[in-house]
């Protein structure tokens, strides 16, 4: 029996035993020859625009809406969009996307996003980490309850981390999940002293009174013990991949470096920010594409520096809402509603812009001004977690949604 | 002993999940109508210490104990009355602090800015032309100065903040500039808010920490580092409304422009700035946060009409010759003139400024406000989820003084509620917490801030630096997770030994010798440590390896 992190529910105490289980490389060998699946998961936090990401340039009324900030469609020169299908396109700096799309490994869910009509920042990123729209008392992140719902024996520390200095919303919960700034700084580091004060803290942390710190603090140094054995310092990215000097580029390498270490990591999560153009938003060049352009070279490094091992990794991409369609008075976009999300993988079916578009017309548009939702979020979380992770019943990560579960991008 | 400790601990979590407080006196002698000690233990003056305060440095439970544990409390209400000259002499080095913004603007944002325009100028001529984002050219010498110097403001400012925090007498009143500066959190990262940052936490924040919460929120209002970091400085009257005349007063930036120095661009603007035409349109964005987070709280009874209705309120109210160090201006051909309904109350046509302090003077008294407000202190306070009967009487105590800062944290920080053993060590550090405490606890005299600065980066927490308006998570969540628990140790030993040893330059001789850790665990945790935390301290090989394992310690984390 792995051991659980203690903890509270309904206002009661629940003891559970907590079972040591030191023999680390034998768990990193199971964990290996199982080959478990990997989901890495992308928040693009600030709500990206998802109308200039993924664009659909065969709407009249796109144009319309968005006279400074538009994405020219495919054909008409420099900066146009990258034809996807005829209607749709990518941003002509998702370019390093397009093979993949081309090749049937990324699918885009377009119009996706929130049952709650909030434009709150907060609130929609709360909602779309705890996947619990509109409930703001949700504790846990729906990743955190996957985590319960699939609760293993070979679990390893390493089994869902966020590479980012916080543990996020999406992963927090009772379920064990770690927040890594740097993997090749994580340990004690005392010179000399080293082994003696990481025995010492260890000892403190197995009789901390308090047990959140103390199952935390376990898996602190059975995670040294991992990393330390499985040596991420000298790490070269493979097949000429080079991500972007960004701390999303970091963070999405160091992914590749634990996926590859073999030291069982299940879930991934990363961020990238800076997507709330409310300002000079920019249209083919500008701030949006700036931050397209780093989005786009990290993906594309990561499923380059994979390689084969994508087979068993999917690769999911999110924001908390879209933008208003017409641009402001500042050639910027305000809070919207609608957004688009992507999906890479080899199980992926992709090289389709999935989802029902609603269309840009006034009339057509949530509330006269945003996109409209056609595909609410849970529903491509949920077909990830059934088609990818291979958990047949995700009600449990999913309380109270009874919307469709498949749209049809994954098997 | 390690059972009853655990036992202890398990009640009090439980305690407060249930939000049941059993209330026991808690030395014999209290006064009848007060819940404060009048013969505290050190566990209570401790709890005292890491609660209005950044903990115990060794000698303070002593102290606290001779002025008497109402007496001390009272003081810490009132600044004013706390001699502080020593933070004085430490912040003398820190030339930035006491500079205007204009100043500020002159000196070092201005030539740093006029820096990087001129590589993006010749990035502009290069071979990367078409790729406005990418690699950037070298800056000349003079310009990476420029630069380098425009850092030192952000560094100082940062600097100050911890050296406040350590070394204040007047703890409580850091407590609350950093509560305050927290829940108007604006971010130095978005364009030229940091400009403004100095004067925000000086001139904004500071005198109204424990003041009045309309004047605190006017000040925020009218700041130019708000009005840049939720946009309001650029919202104006939509296309079609009226606007009212122009009046005189401080004409827009375009007029006032320096000669060569052309609105900053962010790297990667369109090349089409649009900042040289008019603004024009509606930015919701400080309305909506205005509501959610400064005061009604996200379910505080406001709708989308409301938020529509507060940003045309407030358009006018913008920056004159912003980026230059310009102050407030209410502009009337900003300014959309119609009347508003917000939350059910109307505004007259024509108000002008006067239609945004309406909204304010609405939103300061609305019971929602009271509540979440409440509720934020005693969370900071007492314990992540608050008991209900302790906020429901703070947010009473906030309506009938009209929002009296002072006396809704008086009223927690004397309540039954915040004296009750199950408040004690429930709250988890926020990093910042944690690293001025443990600083505290190693009662070095003089330690130079700038590696504090970067250990807060590293610890997750860098300070000025919180993208969201939320501000930093108060909650114990958001910063128990392996990787974190493992920086705090790492901390705990560099600040006990290379960062222990390094000083201020000019300050006293040689580095007092650190406190050892025995020593620490009387005189800061009150004895309070697992019987493995003593023992571990107790074989510690240096007096400086055993502090780290007290300030690393799982029982250094709570406070």
């Amino acid at each position: 029996m792995v051991s659980r992190r203690v903890f509270l529910k309904n206002g009661g105490l629940a003891l559970v035993s907590l079972g040591f289980a030191p023999e680390f490389l034998a768990r990193t060998a199971a964990a290996s020859a199982a080959r478990r699946k990997v989901l890495v998961t992308i928040f693009q936090r600030g709500a990206v625009d998802g109308l200039n990401m993924i664009v659909p340039f065969g709407e009249r009324d796109y144009y319309a809406a968005r006279p400074s900030i538009a994405i020219a469609p495919p054909g008409s020169g420099n900066g146009a969009a990258l034809d996807l299908d005829g209607f749709f396109g990518m941003h002509p700096r998702l370019a390093p996307l397009k093979p993949l799309y081309d090749a049937g490994q990324l699918a885009v869910v377009h119009a996706s996003g929130s049952p709650d009509g909030t434009r709150s920042h907060f609130d929609a990123q709360d909602y779309m980490e705890t996947a619990t729209p509109g409930v703001k008392s949700t504790r846990d992140g729906w990743l955190n309850r996957y985590l319960h719902a699939r609760e293993h024996g070979s679990a390893t520390p390493f089994r869902a981390v966020a590479l980012a200095p916080q543990l996020p919303r999406t992963l927090q919960g009772t379920a064990p999940a770690m927040a890594i700034g740097q993997i090749g700084q994580f340990g004690i580091r005392a010179g000399m002293a080293t082994e003696r004060v990481e025995t010492s803290f260890e000892a403190e942390y197995a009789a901390a009174a308090n047990a959140v710190l103390q199952q935390t603090g376990k898996e602190a140094f059975d995670a040294i013990r991992m990393l330390r054995s499985a040596d991420p310092q000298r790490y070269t990215p493979a097949n000429g991949a080079e991500y972007p000097r960004s701390g999303y580029g970091e963070a999405l390498k160091q992914i590749a470096q634990l996926i590859k270490a073999d030291v069982g990591l299940e879930v991934a999560f990363a961020e990238s920010g800076n997507w709330d153009h409310h300002v000079n938003e920019g249209a083919a060049v500008g701030q949006l594409a700036a931050r397209l352009d780093d989005f786009a070279r990290g993906l594309g490094a990561l499923v380059k520096d994979l390689g084969d091992r994508m087979a068993d990794v999917v690769i999911l991409t999110m924001s908390e809402f879209g933008r208003a369609v017409e641009e402001n008075g500042n050639r910027g976009t305000d809070h919207g509603h609608g957004n688009a999300m992507m999906i890479v993988g080899g199980g992926v079916r992709g090289g389709k812009v999935y989802g029902t578009w609603p269309g840009l017309a006034r009339e057509q548009r949530y509330e006269g001004r945003d996109l409209a939702v056609t595909t609410d979020f849970r529903t491509v979380f949920a077909e990830v977690v059934r088609g990818h992770l291979d958990l047949s019943d995700a009600s449990a990560v999913f309380p109270g949604f009874q919307g469709p579960t498949r749209v049809g991008v994954i098997g | 002993m390690q059972l009853l400790t655990g036992a202890r601990q398990a009640f009090a979590v439980a305690a407060i999940a249930c939000a049941v407080w059993t209330v026991q006196p808690i030395a014999s002698g209290q006064n009848d109508n007060s819940p404060v000690p009048a013969r505290p233990d050190d566990r209570v003056i401790a709890h005292v210490l890491n609660r209005i305060g950044f903990g115990p440095r060794p000698g303070d439970l002593e102290r606290v104990r001779r002025l008497g544990l109402s007496a001390y409390i009272e003081r810490q209400l009132r600044p004013g009355t706390i001699e502080d000259a020593g933070m004085a002499a430490r912040l003398a080095g820190l030339g930035t602090l006491t500079k205007s913004t204009r100043e500020l603007a002159d000196s070092y944002f201005i030539p740093a800015q006029m820096a990087r325009r001129e590589q993006q100028r010749q990035q502009a001529q290069g071979s990367s032309a078409t790729n406005p984002e990418a690699a950037r050219p070298r800056m000349d010498p003079s310009g990476m100065d420029a630069v380098r110097s425009e850092r030192t403001v952000m560094l100082e400012l940062s600097e100050q903040k911890i050296l406040r925090a350590i070394y204040s007498e007047r703890q409580l009143q850091e407590v609350m500039v950093d509560f305050w500066f927290n829940h108007f959190n604006v971010f130095a990262g978005k364009g030229p808010t940091r400009l403004y940052l100095i004067e925000y936490e000086r001139d904004v924040i500071r005198p109204h920490a424990l003041g009045t919460f309309r004047d605190l929120l006017q000040a925020t209002a009218e700041s130019p580092a708000m009005l840049f970091y939720l946009d309001n400085w650029q919202s104006a009257a939509p296309p079609g409304a009226q606007t009212m005349d122009a009046i005189p007063g401080p004409r827009t930036r375009q007029a006032r422009r320096r000669p060569g120095l052309a609105p900053p661009r962010a790297p990667g603007a369109a090349p089409q700035a649009a900042a040289t035409r008019r603004p024009r349109g509606l930015n919701e964005n400080y309305a909506r946060e205005l509501m959610e987070l400064h005061t009604l709280g996200v379910d505080g009874g406001y709708t989308q009409k409301d938020v529509q209705e507060v940003a045309r309120a407030f358009t006018g109210w913008t920056i004159a010759n912003p980026r230059q160090g310009g102050g407030f201006f209410f502009n009337p051909r900003m300014h959309d003139a119609g009347g508003k309904v917000v939350l059910g109350q109307r505004t007259g046509a024509g108000g002008a400024k006067s239609d945004g302090e309406r909204v304010l003077d609405i939103l300061a008294a609305h019971p929602s406000t009271a509540r979440h407000l409440a509720t934020k202190l005693a969370r900071r306070f007492v314990a992540d989820d608050p008991p209900a009967a302790l906020v429901e009487r703070a947010a009473r105590r906030f309506r009938e003084t009209g929002g009296d800062i002072r006396e809704v944290v008086r009223t927690i920080v004397i309540s039954p509620e915040f004296f009750a053993p199950a408040a004690y060590r429930v709250k988890t550090k926020t990093p910042f917490e944690f690293v001025v405490s443990a600083v505290r606890a190693t009662s070095l005299d003089a330690v130079e801030a700038r590696p504090l600065v970067q250990a807060l980066r590293a610890l997750g927490m860098p300070l000025y630096m919180c993208q969201p308006p939320t501000g930093y998570a108060d909650r114990s969540e958001a910063w128990v997770n392996a990787g974190a628990l493992l920086n705090r140790m790492n901390f705990a030993l560099a600040v006990t030994g290379r960062m222990g040893n390094a000083r201020v330059p000019g300050a006293r001789a040689a580095p007092a010798p650190i406190a050892s850790g025995e020593a620490m665990v009387r005189s800061v945790m009150a004895g309070d440590v697992s019987e493995t935390t003593a023992a571990t301290v107790a074989r510690a090989t240096t007096p400086a390896q055993g502090a780290a394992l007290v300030l690393g310690s799982p029982d250094f984390q709570k406070r």
